[in-house]
C-alpha cells in the first residue's frame, strides 16, 4: 500500500519535471498516454486478473465522455465530481453488460462486447438534440491557475488521475477482492467452494473495469475539448485491447507501454511510411500496413507484451562472473507492481 | 404487407452471407479455438484480386474459383507461419495477430487498390424475380447467393459426416492429444481447417461485394454481424452458424425497417443478449457438462 | 606508455565531443522557445508560409475526397512556380485523419503547437472540423475553407471558422423549390444520412415543399453503411412517392439507387449536390449491369440510373468541356499534379480543390507584404466577394458571414449519345434547368442571381 502511493509520488515528481521541459504538443501526447493508462489498467484488471474479455471499452469510454459532456452542457457542479459522475455512469453501465457476462465464456462475451461497442456510437447518432450529433458536446476543463499553459496544466490533471487510478487498482488487487478476482479466473468452481461469489465477483470486476474506462475516457475528452460519436468507432475498442495485450497483460506497469503504443504508433508508421514516397495515398496506407506488421512481429516476438519481455530480459540478464544459467525467475501472473 | 416480405427477402440474402463468414469463424473456432478477426478482410483481399483478374478480361466463373482457391491458400498460410508458433500461448496472442492481419489485409488493398470508387460484378442479373406482376425484393442473384451458400454447407457437412478425413478433423478438434496419440497429423489438418475456413470466408466477400460500396473496409460490419450469428448458433456447430446467419440478417432487417437503420446495431445487441441468456453457449451447443 | 597516452586522448577527444554535443542540444533546446516568440507570425517567414490540413486519405470516407488536398497542392505548385505570394512560398501538407475525430483532434494539434502553421486550410469534414473549432479560434489559428456544408460554422463564438461551399440548407432550400414548383401535386419521399449534413438538407427541403406533401422519410446511419438502402427503399415505393430526394454521400446515392431498381422502382431522383459526383457515383452503378461478360450496353444502361437525376451545381461541371474554367482547372491539373490527372481525372473533387486553392491564394495576395493571421482574415471578410472563383455566384464573406457560396443552380443530369464510358466517367453531365440562385441558410427568400459570373485570370489560365 505504502509502497504503491511512493511509487506513484515518484512518477508524479518525475512527470512532472518532465512535463515543464516538455513542448506543449509533447505535453499534450503525455496526456493522452496517461488517458488511455486508465482505460488500459481497467482493460488488464478485467483481462489479466478476472480472465474476462471486452472488445467494448471504446464504448465505455464514450458513456464517461458523454456523461461529461451532458454534465457541463446542462449543469454547472464541481469538475471533479463531474469526473466522478463520468466514472460512476460507466461502473453502472458495466454491471448491465456484465451481468449477462457472468455465464459468458470467452468467445461468447467478446461477440456480446464488440456488438456494444458498434451500438453505443448509433445510440449517440439517433438522439442528436441530446447527444449533439455531429458537432458533438463541447467540454471544457477549469482554466489554468496563473501564468501555467493550458496544456501544461490539463497534462497535470490527466497524469494525477493516472497515478491514483493505477495505486487504486495495484491495492484492490492486493486486497482480498484481487485474491477473488484471480480464484475466479482460475477455476470458478473451487472459487465458489471456497465461498466466493462467483457472478458477483465477475460483475463487480467488470464495472471496475468499465468505471476505469469511463474515466479515461472523459479526461481524455478534456484533452479533445469536443466529444462526438466518430471518435469512439470500433477501431478504438479493438486497438485498446491490443495495446493491453502488447503492454502485457495482467501487468499495470505494462499499460504505461501499451498507452505510449496507442499514442506514438501510429505517429510513428506514419512519418515512417512519409520516407518512401509514394503519394499521398498509398503512403497514407502504408503506415497502416507498418502498424499491423509491427502488431504481429511484436506479439510474435514478445508474446508475454512488453511488460513480459523486459521481465524475461531482466531474469536473463548477463552477470558479471555467474554462471550463464541462473534459473530464470518465473513470470508472475498477478498484478502487483 | 408487402412491405414486410421485402424486409424478410432482404434479411434472407443478407443473413446467407453471415451465414457463409460465420461458418469461416466456427471451422476455425473448432480447429484452433480462437476468433480470427481478419477473416472478413482476408475475403476482401480475395475479392480484390478477383476484381483484378474480371478487369483484365478472365470469365467469372473461372475468377470465382480461383478467389476460393486463393482464400485457401490465404487461410492455410496464416495458420502454418503466423498462429502456429503461438500454440500453447495465451488464447489472446493469436488473436492479437488476426487484428494486426485485418490492419495489414485492408492497408494492402487500399495501397494496391487505391480509393476510387469501383462496382463488383454479380453473376447473374441484379433486377428483381416477378411473381405474377409484381417485382419482389430478391433477384436471381440472391437465389445464388442462398445457393451457393447451402451447397458449401452441405459440402462441409459431407466432409465432417461422411468422409475419413472429416472424422480426423473432429478428432483432432475434440482432442488433439487423443487425436494424435491415434496416429492424426493433426497439424496438417488444422491448417486444413484454415484453409476451408478461408473458402468460406471468400464466398461471403464474393458474394457481398456487388451489393455494397466495394473498398477494403466492406466486410468490417459483416465481420461483426457474422461473429453475432456465430455466437448465437454456438460457434461448434456449422448448421448453427446457418440459422444463427438466417436469424441475425432478419431481426436486423426487421429492426432497421421498422425502427429506423441507426438501431440496427442495438437491435442485434439485444438479440445476442436475449440468445445468450437462454442458451449460454448459443443455440446448437451441446448440453454443457459441468465438470468438477 | 606511449599507447597508453594515445588512449587517453581518444577518451579525452570524446569526452569533448560529448560535451559539446550536450551543450549544444542544452542551446538549441533554449533556443527553439526563443526563437519561436521572435516570430511575429508563426508559419509565415520572408520566403514561406506553412499551411497545413487534415483529410480522410485511408478508410470508408477517402474515396473521392482524397482528391481534393492532392488538387490544391497542384494550385500552390502554380504559385510557387511563379514566384510564390509576396515571395513566400506555400508549403502545404494535409494528414490523414482517416475522417475519425480524435485523430483530427490530435494531428491539429500537431500541426499548429508543433509544425507552426499559419493556417488550416482545406480540412474536410462536419465531425472532424467541429471537434478542432474551439481548439484552432482559443489558438488564433485561422480554420479557412472547411470542406462541409454545415451551418455550425456561421458561429459568431468562432471568427476564424469560415465555410466555402453553400450550406447543406441552401441546398435543400433550392431543390425543395424546383420540387415544389415543378412537381406540384407528386407525393414526395426523403432518404438523408443522419447526421449534420442530412438534417441540415432536410431542414432546407421542409422550408419550402408543404409538409403534407412528404410522405415517407427514410435515413440511413453512414458509421453503419455496408449493404444496399434496400429496406429504406422498398418503405419509400411502399408509399408510394413519386419524386424521392436522397441526401447521401456518393457510395449510398449508389446503394439507393441499386435496390431501388431491383425491385423495379424508377421515382424521379432529386440529389444533394453531395452525392451526385457523376465520375464518383456512376462505377458503383455499373455493377448493376455487370455481369458474367455484360456488354457495354449494358454497362452503360446502369449509368443510365444517373439520367435524368436533378440535382444542383455551383460552379461548371467538367463535363462543359468548352467553358474556360473547366479548361484552366485541367491544364493546372495535367502540368502540376500529373499522376492525380492519370488517375482521377477532372471531376467534383478536383475541380473542387483547385477553386479552394485559388481562393487561399487571391486571400494571401489581398492581406499583402506584411502578412498576418488578423490581415488575411480582414482580406477575407472585407474583398472575399471580389475574389475570382468558378464559382456561379461571388463569395460572401464578411464579418458576420462565414459561408462562401451562398448559391447554386438546379441541373439535371443528362447522359450524351452514345455514352461514351472512359475510365474517369467524363460521360455524364448537368444542363441548366433553372436559373441562377442566392439565398441564406435562414429563412430567407431565394432570389434569381443576375450579376457577373467571373473568368479565370491571365496568369491562371495560360500557365504552360
Amino acid at each position: 500500500m505504502i509502497r504503491h502511493l511512493l511509487a506513484a509520488v515518484l512518477g508524479g515528481v518525475v512527470l512532472w519535471y518532465l512535463t515543464t521541459q516538455l513542448s506543449s504538443y509533447n505535453d499534450y501526447q503525455v496526456g493522452e498516454i496517461a488517458c488511455y493508462v486508465v482505460v488500459l489498467a481497467g482493460l488488464s484488471l478485467l483481462t489479466g486478473a478476472n480472465g474476462q474479455i471486452s472488445l467494448g471499452h471504446g464504448a465505455f469510454m464514450a458513456v464517461g465522455a458523454y456523461t461529461l459532456g451532458l454534465l457541463m452542457t446542462h449543469t454547472a457542479t464541481n469538475f471533479i465530481l463531474e469526473l466522478a459522475a463520468a466514472a460512476g455512469v460507466a461502473a453502472v453501465v458495466g454491471v448491465v453488460i456484465g451481468l449477462p457476462a457472468t455465464r459468458l465464456k470467452g468467445p461468447y462475451l467478446a461477440g456480446m462486447t464488440l456488438l456494444f461497442a458498434l451500438a453505443v456510437p448509433s445510440i449517440a447518432d439517433k438522439w442528436p438534440a441530446t447527444f449533439g450529433g455531429d458537432q458533438g458536446l463541447t467540454v471544457t476543463a477549469p482554466t489554468a491557475p496563473g501564468s501555467l499553459g493550458q496544456e501544461e496544466w490539463l497534462t497535470w490533471i490527466q497524469i494525477l488521475g493516472a497515478l491514483i487510478v493505477l495505486v487504486l487498482l495495484a491495492n484492490l488487487l492486493w486486497s482480498r477482492y484481487g485474491r477473488a478476482f484471480r480464484a475466479v479466473r482460475d477455476d470458478e468452481i473451487a472459487a465458489s467452494l471456497t465461498g466466493i461469489h462467483v457472478a458477483r465477483t465477475k460483475v463487480m470486476a467488470f464495472s471496475i473495469s468499465a468505471a476505469c474506462a469511463g474515466l479515461g475516457g472523459a479526461l481524455l475528452a478534456l484533452s479533445t475539448g469536443v466529444v462526438n460519436t466518430g471518435s469512439y468507432s470500433l477501431t478504438l475498442s479493438i486497438q485498446l485491447l491490443a495495446a493491453m495485450v502488447l503492454g502485457g497483460t495482467g501487468t499495470l506497469f505494462g499499460m504505461v507501454w501499451g498507452g505510449i503504443l496507442l499514442v506514438y504508433l501510429p505517429q510513428w508508421s506514419t512519418s515512417l511510411s512519409s520516407d518512401f514516397n509514394l503519394g499521398s495515398g498509398a503512403n497514407a496506407y502504408l503506415a497502416t500496413i507498418i502498424f499491423g506488421v509491427v502488431l504481429i512481429v511484436a506479439m510474435l516476438a514478445a508474446p508475454n507484451g512488453i511488460q513480459g519481455g523486459l521481465r524475461w530480459l531482466w531474469a536473463h540478464r548477463p552477470r558479471q562472473g555467474g554462471s550463464d544459467h541462473a534459473a530464470p525467475t518465473p513470470v508472475p501472473v498477478s498484478a502487483g507492481d | 404487407m408487402t412491405l414486410f416480405w421485402d424486409y424478410t427477402l432482404n434479411g434472407i440474402a443478407n443473413g446467407m452471407i453471415y451465414a457463409s463468414l460465420a461458418l469461416a469463424l466456427v471451422l476455425i473456432f473448432r480447429a484452433t479455438r480462437i476468433i480470427p478477426f481478419a477473416q472478413g478482410a482476408a475475403g476482401m483481399l480475395t475479392t480484390f484480386i478477383a476484381f483484378s483478374l474480371i478487369s483484365r478480361g478472365w470469365g467469372y466463373w473461372w475468377v470465382f474459383v480461383v478467389a476460393l482457391l486463393i482464400g485457401f491458400a490465404i487461410g492455410a498460410v496464416t495458420q502454418r507461419v503466423l498462429i502456429r508458433p503461438l500454440a500453447g500461448k495465451s488464447e489472446l496472442n493469436p488473436v492479437i495477430v488476426t487484428i494486426g492481419l485485418l490492419v495489414v489485409f485492408e492497408g494492402l488493398a487500399g495501397a494496391i487498390y487505391g480509393n476510387a470508387s469501383r462496382g463488383f460484378p454479380a453473376a447473374f442479373s441484379q433486377r428483381g424475380l416477378h411473381i405474377g406482376s409484381t417485382t419482389i425484393a430478391f433477384s436471381a442473384f440472391d437465389v445464388f447467393i442462398v445457393v451457393a451458400v447451402l451447397v458449401l454447407m452441405t459440402a462441409m457437412l459431407i466432409l465432417f459426416r461422411f468422409t475419413t478425413l472429416g472424422l480426423r478433423m473432429r478428432a483432432s478438434a475434440f482432442s488433439r492429444e487423443i487425436a494424435r496419440l491415434l496416429g492424426v497429423r493433426v497439424g496438417l489438418l488444422l491448417t486444413l481447417g484454415w484453409g476451408l475456413a478461408g473458402i468460406a470466408g471468400s464466398l461471403a466477400a464474393l458474394l457481398a461485394a456487388p451489393t455494397r460500396s466495394f473498398s477494403p473496409y466492406y466486410m468490417d460490419l459483416i465481420f461483426v454481424y457474422s461473429f453475432t450469428a456465430a455466437v448465437i448458433g454456438g460457434l461448434e456447430s456449422p448448421v448453427g452458424a446457418l440459422v444463427g446467419g438466417v436469424i441475425s440478417g432478419l431481426c436486423i432487417s426487421y429492426v432497421g425497417g421498422y425502427l429506423g437503420s441507426g438501431l440496427e446495431p442495438l437491435g442485434a445487441l439485444a438479440l445476442l443478449m436475449v440468445a445468450l441468456m437462454a442458451r449460454p453457449e448459443g443455440i446448437f451447443a451441446r448440453p454443457p457438462a459441468r465438470r468438477v | 606508455m606511449r599507447r597508453r597516452a594515445r588512449r587517453l586522448t581518444g577518451w579525452a577527444l570524446w569526452a569533448r565531443a560529448v560535451v559539446a554535443g550536450l551543450m549544444g542540444c542544452a542551446l538549441g533546446v533554449m533556443l527553439v522557445p526563443a526563437t519561436a516568440q521572435a516570430a511575429s507570425t508563426p508559419g509565415v517567414t520572408s520566403s514561406s508560409i506553412t499551411i497545413g490540413a487534415t483529410v480522410p486519405l485511408t478508410g470508408p470516407a477517402a474515396p473521392g475526397y482524397d482528391e481534393i488536398a492532392p488538387a490544391m497542392n497542384a494550385v500552390f505548385d502554380w504559385a510557387n512556380a511563379h514566384g510564390g505570394v509576396d515571395g513566400r512560398k506555400i508549403h502545404y501538407t494535409y494528414l490523414d485523419d482517416g475522417y475519425n475525430p480524435a485523430n483530427t483532434a490530435t494531428l491539429t494539434r500537431k500541426m499548429v503547437l508543433q509544425d507552426n502553421i499559419f493556417a488550416d486550410v482545406g480540412s474536410l469534414g462536419t465531425p472532424t472540423q467541429s471537434s478542432v473549432q474551439p481548439f484552432l479560434n482559443q489558438q488564433k489559428v485561422p480554420q479557412l475553407f472547411i470542406e462541409s456544408g454545415c451551418n455550425c460554422w456561421n458561429n459568431s463564438k468562432y471568427p476564424l471558422s469560415l465555410g466555402w461551399q453553400p450550406p447543406y440548407t441552401i441546398d435543400g432550400k433550392i431543390l425543395g423549390a424546383y420540387i415544389k414548383a415543378n412537381f406540384a401535386g407528386k407525393k414526395i419521399g426523403y432518404l438523408s444520412q443522419a447526421d449534420e449534413f442530412g438534417q441540415d438538407v432536410v431542414k432546407g427541403l421542409d422550408m419550402e415543399i408543404p409538409k403534407s406533401s412528404v410522405v415517407s422519410r427514410q435515413t440511413y446511419d453512414a458509421s453503419t453503411l455496408s449493404g444496399a438502402l434496400s429496406n429504406q427503399m422498398a418503405a419509400l415505393k411502399a408509399a408510394g412517392a413519386q419524386v424521392v430526394v436522397l441526401a447521401t454521400i456518393p457510395a449510398a446515392t449508389a446503394l439507393a439507387m441499386l435496390p431501388a431498381a431491383v425491385i423495379g422502382y424508377s421515382p424521379q431522383y432529386v440529389v444533394d449536390s453531395v452525392g451526385a459526383d457523376a465520375p464518383t457515383v456512376g462505377p458503383l452503378l455499373q455493377s448493376f449491369a455487370q455481369k458474367g461478360g455484360a456488354t457495354a450496353a449494358q454497362v452503360a444502361a446502369a449509368g443510365g440510373l444517373l439520367n435524368g437525376v436533378i440535382t444542383t451545381a455551383y460552379f461548371a461541371p467538367e463535363s462543359e468541356t468548352s467553358n474556360p474554367w473547366v479548361q484552366t482547372e485541367k491544364k493546372i491539373l495535367q502540368q502540376y499534379a500529373p499522376s492525380l490527372y492519370a488517375k482521377s481525372g477532372l471531376d467534383g473533387n478536383t475541380q473542387y480543390g483547385v477553386a479552394l486553392a485559388y481562393t487561399f491564394v487571391q486571400a494571401l495576395q489581398k492581406a499583402g507584404k506584411n502578412l498576418t493571421r488578423q490581415s488575411l482574415m480582414n482580406a477575407i471578410n472585407s474583398e472575399g466577394h471580389k475574389f475570382v472563383t468558378p464559382g456561379f455566384v461571388p463569395l460572401s464573406y464578411s464579418s458576420s458571414v462565414h459561408f462562401g457560396f451562398q448559391g447554386e443552380q438546379v441541373v439535371q443530369l443528362k447522359s450524351s449519345a452514345p455514352p461514351a464510358v472512359t475510365p474517369t466517367g467524363s460521360w455524364i453531365g448537368g444542363v441548366p434547368v433553372g436559373p441562377v440562385e442566392t439565398t441564406n441558410a435562414g429563412s430567407g427568400p431565394i432570389n434569381k442571381y443576375t450579376g457577373p459570373t467571373s473568368t479565370p485570370p491571365k496568369s491562371l489560365s495560360s500557365t504552360a
